[in-house]
């Protein structure tokens, strides 16, 4: 790995972004928009319900967007022929994938800070740990999902296909990670499979930061959903070819 | 000393059930290298294992003494697909800047590269928006920012307009006149004039080798394009 090679990645990427005003808005503006209608429907109904979904939601935000980012801009590299370029200069994959991963970080610190700016000074949602320790979580939570995204556009021929791969990777963790139903209430057969997910820690780091201000189970989860995201990474790396048919 | 640029042995390509590369014997020194052939015959597959991005069923191909692909080549190696391989989103600067970081080449090389595709006016534009022939010659730039020792050029001149398509094969005998290596490909025959030396090219395999004045003349007739077909009928006899 090179770091000039890494940042001029990581740079790039932000360039793009940045003439990318539309995406760039979506980015940081829909998280804040959605939270604020999760905050509304159960304000009058429930508003201690808010208290349990809007950390998980912190949680999620970061990992689906940047999955879906990150699948569809990799895919565009693939097909383009620009990967391939790159591949056949003094490129290592890591520099790659790690420029990806710190400019999608980036992007997701900027997010999670906003989210939680709007959901800790606007809804009132409660934040016992320490807030720059959220924003860590988050940004581990988008590198979670970048590294998710890179490894499935490896498997995608089309956009349209690795959009299709977020109902098949992400919405079945979604569904368990806690969001819908605390992960002590599941079934022990969907509760033993919850325990494997990467978002189910994702989400219980976040939930440790609202109800407690001690740290160290949420230094645990991050290394968990860290690990997953190296991985992520690597098997991503895997299925970068410098040769290909 | 490696007298030969590139040495290809007994080099063997299948892609799915079909052979693009048979048993195919090249070398290639310095000057400008011309691969003339039909659309299909394989010279992309043949520039893709020069560069070290095909996966090939067997066989050897050295550049500069090394594998082809290897680490220490690919810096040495400048190599344009057919397709513009460059990021739509960002203007030819940008992009330009980019690749030159990642082949740690100085910040002249950007201008110098700019410069020789004839960019300037157009260098602060977002490369999606420039017409087709703007784009091409934008990927062609980025193979100049390393000041490459070998140029793999897979059908660069294609869609340009007739004045540029003259520019730019004079910038390939400049380079080669400070001792690049230009390998270019084509499809068009009245290119094959410009070329030291050409490579006739059919289903996958090399059917003349020689200047452009020695080919017609094997053939006995009057222009390359002539040539390649009493070579292609002589070759099915």
């Amino acid at each position: 790995m090179n770091p000039r090679t890494t940042l001029a990645v990581a740079h790039r990427v932000l360039i793009q972004l940045r003439r990318d005003r539309r995406t760039l808005a979506m980015l940081l503006v829909l998280p804040c928009i959605l939270i604020t209608l999760m905050w509304w429907m159960y304000d009058d109904a429930n508003p201690l319900l808010f208290d349990r979904i809007g950390p998980a939601l912190l949680a999620i935000f970061p990992v689906i967007v940047m999955f879906l980012v990150t699948s569809v801009t990799t895919l565009r590299e693939r097909s383009s022929g620009t990967l391939e370029r790159l591949l056949a200069m003094p490129m290592g994959k890591l520099d790659f994938l790690v420029g990806y991963a710190i400019a999608f970080g980036l992007v997701a610190a900027v997010q999670s800070v906003l989210a939680v700016a709007v959901s800790v000074g606007l809804l009132g949602l409660d934040l016992a740990g320490p807030l720059w320790l959220l924003t860590v979580v988050a940004v581990v939570d988008a590198v979670l999902g970048s590294a998710l995204g890179l490894f499935v556009s490896a498997f995608a021929q089309t956009e349209f296909q690795a959009v299709q791969f977020m109902p098949a990777l992400v919405i079945p963790q979604l569904l368990l990670c806690g969001l819908l139903v605390p992960r002590p209430l599941l079934p022990d057969v969907l509760g033993a499979i919850s325990d494997v997910l990467p978002l189910s820690y994702a989400v219980d780091a976040m939930q440790h930061l609202t109800t407690s201000s001690a740290t160290g189970q949420v230094w645990r989860d991050i290394a968990v959903v860290a690990v997953f995201a190296a991985a992520g990474l690597a098997l991503g790396a895997a299925t970068l070819r410098r040769r290909t048919p | 000393m490696v007298n030969n640029a590139v040495e290809v042995r007994d080099l063997h390509v299948v892609r799915g059930r079909h052979t693009v590369l048979e048993h195919l014997d090249l070398t290639i020194g310095g000057g400008v290298t011309g691969l003339l052939g039909p659309s299909g015959c394989g010279k992309s597959t043949l520039m893709r294992c020069l560069v070290g991005v095909q996966q090939v069923a067997g066989g050897t191909v050295t550049v500069f003494g090394e594998p082809a692909g290897s680490p220490a080549l690919r810096a040495r190696v400048g190599y344009v697909t057919q397709a513009v391989s460059v990021y739509n989103d960002l203007t030819v600067a940008e992009n330009l800047r980019f690749f030159a970081r990642v082949l740690a080449a100085d910040h002249e090389a950007v201008d110098r590269a700019v410069e020789s595709v004839d960019l300037r006016a157009y260098r602060d534009d977002v490369v999606g928006r420039l017409s087709g022939g703007q784009q091409s010659r934008a990927s062609l730039a980025v193979a100049l920012l390393g000041q490459p020792d070998l140029l793999v050029l897979d059908e660069p001149t294609v869609g340009l307009d007739p004045v540029l398509r003259e520019d730019l094969w004079q910038l390939f005998h400049r380079l080669a006149d400070t001792g690049v290596a230009v390998f270019v490909s084509s499809h068009v025959m009245d290119e094959a004039e410009r070329c030291d030396r050409l490579l006739l090219m059919r289903e996958g395999r090399i059917l003349a080798d020689g200047s452009p004045a020695e080919i017609k003349q094997g053939a006995g007739v009057g222009d390359v394009e002539e040539a390649f077909l009493a070579i292609v009928r002589k070759d099915a006899r």
